[in-house]
């Protein structure tokens, strides 16, 4: 017994965050720190725990390891240009990133997007968020001690970024939305490769439910953990699937329909659990319903233009605009103020990872240093759109 | 009821690890349902797709000709400064002095291949190359001349 408090102590001191000092030797609180850099943490996520025991007493998330400053470059960046940076807030959700953005310039100018466009950014939209899920179901896995999911996931994919490859001519950065419309057409093989993708993921989703969703370890470390009841969800203004898991209904493709959801049927997918096992389980059941959103929009691409015809250089008008879309995370609105000149004044992103961070502490008071695992995995962290 | 309960959930728990162990178990014994691409092996077979953005290049054809006219709308484009056009007047043959290009200068080490210089470009002058591999143990080496020495502008482009 007096050997593990001497480590503990002595761990205590190198890794304290400091002010906190003592207390470790005689049974009382343990601060460790969490990152920046640490496997588990999927990014320069740093946080400063204080246990007591093997229970979380307090978690402070310390942010800006990763803070470049995109509202402020987006300042400086005509409304063509500043999309680019925005693939670099949500990565894994680049493209639904560019969308937000898109359509906050095309509702200052008040442009007609054609119809095919509207298809095109909706089918990219549900193809990015499903490649966002599998990497968050591969990754999560691998967090639980589960190593083989990760393959399965990557496997499918990579067939999503080779689409996205093939189409939008990058992997993963895509930057194919512009104002009023989308940069290229299909390509011609788009239609073909996704029906592909479509029969394949609907064969491999289930391979995910045996491997994972059933399985008891599993179960038992995401059943009752991490419990964010609804009324907490509201107040912390979690949004997307964490909102979902906790019953709280904010798809914004259901609230407010953009481009053609108003004419796709889907499921919003709602949990009322409220532990991590329920956003697993919204996760999951959202991908199902990106393919079903899929399935019905491929074969219905409209003909036309795919781009609509804009001036060279954009000038929104005075004013502040407002546009939301729903990312694989949640909610990101982009607000606007423009003074009538070619660059925004000020540009404002209601990023969904920072809301859905901040209820990190809250949840997981309580619970074991174990559990940590599974409560951040479900939140489905992505650093640098928290730091932005 | 409580050993019935208790064999039962054993049951499931044992048959739930059964069932993921039948999965992996699948692929262990189909080897050829793995898709593994042997990167560095196999880059002579390796195609990527025409609109691949590897870097900007400028295309010359075979009289050492290209068609910018230095009009810098790229530069204008470009979010971060990554192209920068140096231009100089050449004389022409009935004595005018016109602005045409003298060096296309790209700094491929700041380029993060959004495609909008060549989206801007009025004469399709310069274009995305599917070239990918740009590791240097020099930064200088990144600092790139698009137009090839002693090219000129195409007759008829204007």
């Amino acid at each position: 017994m007096y050997r593990e408090t001497q480590i503990i102590n002595s761990g205590h001191t190198i890794l304290s965050a400091g002010g906190d000092l003592g207390g470790a030797a005689d049974g009382g609180e343990l601060v460790i720190n969490v990152g920046p850099q640490h496997p588990a943490t999927h990014g320069v996520l740093h946080l400063v725990i204080t246990l007591q025991g093997e229970t979380i007493q307090k978690i402070e998330p310390h942010l800006g390891y990763i803070h470049r400053s995109i509202e402020k470059m987006c300042e400086s960046l005509s409304y063509r240009q500043f999309i680019y940076v925005t693939s670099r807030m949500d990565y894994l959700s680049a493209h639904i990133n560019n969308h937000a953005c898109a359509l906050c310039v095309e509702k200052g100018l008040q442009l007609e997007i054609p119809p095919r466009a509207r298809v095109i950014r909706v089918l990219m939209d549900e193809l990015t968020r499903i490649a966002s899920h599998e990497l968050w179901w591969g990754a999560m896995a691998m967090d639980l001690g589960a190593f083989t999911p990760f393959f399965y996931a990557f496997r499918e994919r990579e067939t999503i970024n080779d689409i996205m490859e093939e189409t939008c001519g990058a992997r993963l950065t895509m930057n194919y939305m512009v104002p009023g419309g989308v940069m290229y057409d299909i390509h011609p093989n788009f239609q073909k490769r996704v029906k592909d993708f479509i029969q394949l993921f609907n064969n491999k989703i289930d391979e995910y439910d045996d491997l994972v969703t059933g399985n008891i370890i599993f179960q038992n470390r995401t059943k009752g953990v991490g419990v964010l009841t609804k009324e907490d969800a509201i107040s912390f203004g979690c949004t997307g699937p964490v909102g979902r898991g906790s019953g709280v209904p904010c798809d914004i493709r259901k609230l407010y329909p953009y481009e053609v959801y108003d004419k796709v049927s889907f499921d919003e997918i709602i949990e009322t659990g409220g532990d991590s096992y329920a956003r697993y389980l919204v996760r999951i059941k959202e991908m199902r319903q990106s393919i079903r959103i899929v399935e019905q929009l491929i074969d219905n691409i409209p003909d036309g233009e795919f781009q609509a015809k804009t001036k060279a250089v954009l000038k929104l008008p005075k004013g502040e605009f407002y546009s939301r879309v729903e990312t694989a995370r949640g909610e990101l609105g982009v607000y606007i103020v423009s003074e009538g000149g070619t660059t925004p004044y000020r540009i404002k992103f209601r990023s969904p990872g920072f809301s859905n961070l901040s209820a990190l502490d809250h949840i997981s008071r309580g619970s074991k240093i174990g559990d940590l695992m599974a409560i951040m995995g479900t939140l489905d962290l992505v650093i640098p759109d928290i730091d932005r | 009821m409580f050993i019935k309960e208790y064999i039962s959930d054993v049951y499931r728990a044992v048959s739930s690890l059964l069932k993921g162990m039948k999965t992996t178990g699948h692929y262990f014994i189909r080897p050829k349902e793995i898709i593994t691409q042997q990167y560095p092996d196999n880059r002579a077979q390796m195609k990527l797709p025409e609109r691949f953005r590897g870097e900007v290049v400028m295309s010359h054809d075979d009289n050492n000709e290209h068609a910018c006219t230095g009009c810098t709308a790229c530069e204008l484009a470009c979010p971060n400064a990554t192209i920068k056009i140096i231009t100089k007047f050449d004389t022409t043959p009935e004595g005018k002095k016109k602005k045409a290009l003298d060096t296309f200068v790209y700094h491929l080490e700041l380029c993060t291949m959004c495609n909008l210089c060549v989206e801007a470009c009025p004469t399709s002058a310069i274009k995305m190359a599917q070239t990918f591999e740009h590791s240097v143990y020099d930064r200088n080496k990144l600092l790139k001349k698009l137009n090839q020495p002693g090219s000129k502008l195409r007759a008829g482009v204007e």
